[in-house]
């Protein structure tokens, strides 16, 4: 469960998420989907605890995301899945990662396993492709088998296989009732993994919905999502022209 | 039904279309010294690190044997040079070189973290953060320490085998050599420590070493500058030179604090700087 309350974050005096309110249930996949810009990292990356929101709050499992005794088991996350030191192996990185918890070595090796890198572990993850570096990062994510677990762009640069196996990956996850928030930028594959979703534009919430009742009324999902983020696109021309008025006043 | 049990117990999951990873019920919780253990993970698998290493126990031995060469060949004349004469602070000599090589290891541990964006996949382990920064302290104590012994002691006892050739030498047994050689290996320690803090002060290993050059070389020569006595009471207070009065036998008090007192003040500068680290690390984005 994620329960995110009028998070405000602003990074200078750029705003990447305005008074964002929603939350994120068990036991299904909720497709986290928004215009480039539009926050969603920013909003993943507070969800993690690795930036403090400006204001608002963020709750995992009913906890400040720095507050659990067992991240790991807590909270698992993926956003950038070159987040590796280069020259240290798949193996040693995730080995790092389950000592912090006292997780065993033997769920390293099943994991490693589990996510198809049986035959690279031993190799400097720096040399891995994009899709081995997505298969090392969910790795990473599950090694605690946690209750809540986010995945910026886990499909990006995988081959078809991989995508296929995504998708059992995260329907899995979902009806082992864990939480599940996936962000993506294919509006087809959200269509396929997702049933909720929620999606923003320049850092305000612009549906929380479900596939099916965004779809409604239109060909696709693709389309919904278009005619909806669009108003998005405008009015964020509208602000920053507004802002740079507003900034090039102060400066005078 | 078959394909149903594998899938529960985890085991031969076909690759496409595995639907499930398997679960792990045991019992699982950040502790210190686990995050110790995982920092030392870490460290060995890190070959900048260990290279760093290695380059420090090079110049310690290396250094120090080769100015103990140069002292067999241009020994001391005269009655207060010989009295003067530390045949135990020349061959630890190459301290002042391999300081700078165990500062990068430490600061290293944090910076390419950073570099590299690993430090959010540490943080989300372990999202209390300090942790982390007390981890990469003690793996950076323990590995630099155990790391500098055998080389101080080579720098040590190859030295004084040449010193020995035109009678100049010492031996390990005599008040003090003990204190100095060992004390050059704590030295380093909290060297690398330095570099720790000024890692997680910095964030960035181009920043961390010129800093560290600065702590290091540039206050003593700032304070070398000054004219008069001001200038030699400020000197015996930098950090270098308050830390490698610990590596001399007979420290000269007009130039040196005590022995233990400037080893003190040195690990005083390392706890400031990792302080400061410390507040970074804790309160910022990652």
């Amino acid at each position: 469960m994620i329960e995110i309350h009028e998070l405000t974050k602003r990074y200078g005096s750029v705003t990447a998420v305005a008074g964002l309110t929603f939350a994120v249930r068990t036991g299904e996949v909720t497709g986290f989907l928004g215009p480039n810009g539009a926050g969603k990292s920013t909003t993943m990356r507070v969800i993690l605890g690795l930036d403090q929101p400006t204001s608002g709050t963020v709750l995992v499992n009913g906890k400040p995301p720095r507050a659990h005794a067992a991240p790991l088991r807590e909270l698992g996350g993926m956003l950038d899945p070159r987040a590796v030191h280069p020259s240290r192996s798949a193996y040693h990185h995730l080995q790092a990662l389950a000592q912090t918890s006292g997780i065993r070595r033997s769920r390293v090796d099943e994991l490693i396993e589990a996510v198809g890198l049986s035959g690279a572990a031993r190799r400097a993850a720096g040399k891995f492709s994009l899709g081995m570096s997505q298969r090392l990062g969910i790795a990473a994510a599950l090694l605690g088998d946690p209750h809540t677990v986010v995945l910026d762009e886990p499909v990006n640069g995988l081959d078809v296989e991989g995508i296929r196996w995504i998708r059992g990956l995260l329907a899995g996850l979902a009806a082992q009732g864990k939480t599940v928030l996936v962000s993506s930028h294919l509006m087809s594959e959200v269509a396929q993994t997702a049933h909720r979703l929620i999606v923003i534009g320049q850092g305000r919430l612009l549906a929380d919905t479900t596939v099916a009742e965004l779809s409604a009324g239109h060909e696709s999902l693709e389309d919904a999502y278009v005619s909806l983020t669009d108003d998005a696109v405008e009015y964020r021309a509208a602000v920053s022209t507004s802002q740079t008025a507003q900034t090039a006043e102060e400066e005078r | 039904m078959t394909s149903i049990s594998y899938h529960q117990h985890g085991h031969h999951q076909p690759r496409a279309g595995a639907a499930r990873v398997p679960a792990y019920a045991l019992p699982q919780r950040v502790s210190q010294g686990r995050v110790i253990r995982a920092e030392w993970t870490k460290l060995r698998t890190q070959p900048s690190a260990l290279w760093a290493g290695a380059a420090s126990a090079g110049l310690t031995a290396g250094f120090g044997i080769l100015y103990s060469l140069l002292r067999e060949a241009r020994p001391p004349h005269g009655a207060a040079a010989v009295a003067s004469f530390d045949p135990t602070a020349i061959s630890l000599s190459g301290i002042q070189l391999a300081q700078i090589a165990v500062g990068v290891l430490g600061a290293m541990l944090i910076t390419s973290e950073y570099s590299s964006g690993m430090i959010r996949s540490t943080f989300a382990a372990v999202p209390r953060r300090l942790p982390v920064l007390w981890g990469k302290v003690a793996v950076a104590l323990g590995a630099v320490f155990a790391m500098s012994v055998p080389a101080v002691l080579v720098a040590f006892f190859a030295g004084q085998s040449i010193l020995a050739k035109v009678g100049l030498d010492i031996s390990f047994g005599q008040p003090g050599v003990a204190r100095a050689v060992l004390g050059s290996a704590a030295y380093l320690a909290l060297a690398g420590v330095l570099g720790v803090g000024l890692g997680a002060l910095l964030r960035n290993t181009a920043a961390a070493v010129t800093a560290l050059f600065g702590l290091l070389f540039g206050l003593q020569l700032l304070a070398g500058m000054i004219p008069g006595s001001a200038g030699v009471t400020l000197e015996k207070f930098m950090p270098s030179t308050a830390g490698q009065a610990i590596a001399s036998v007979h420290p000269d008090p007009g130039t040196s604090l005590g022995p233990w007192t400037g080893l003190g003040l040195f690990m005083l500068y390392g706890i400031v700087v990792l302080a400061l680290g410390a507040r970074r690390m804790s309160r910022g984005d990652a």
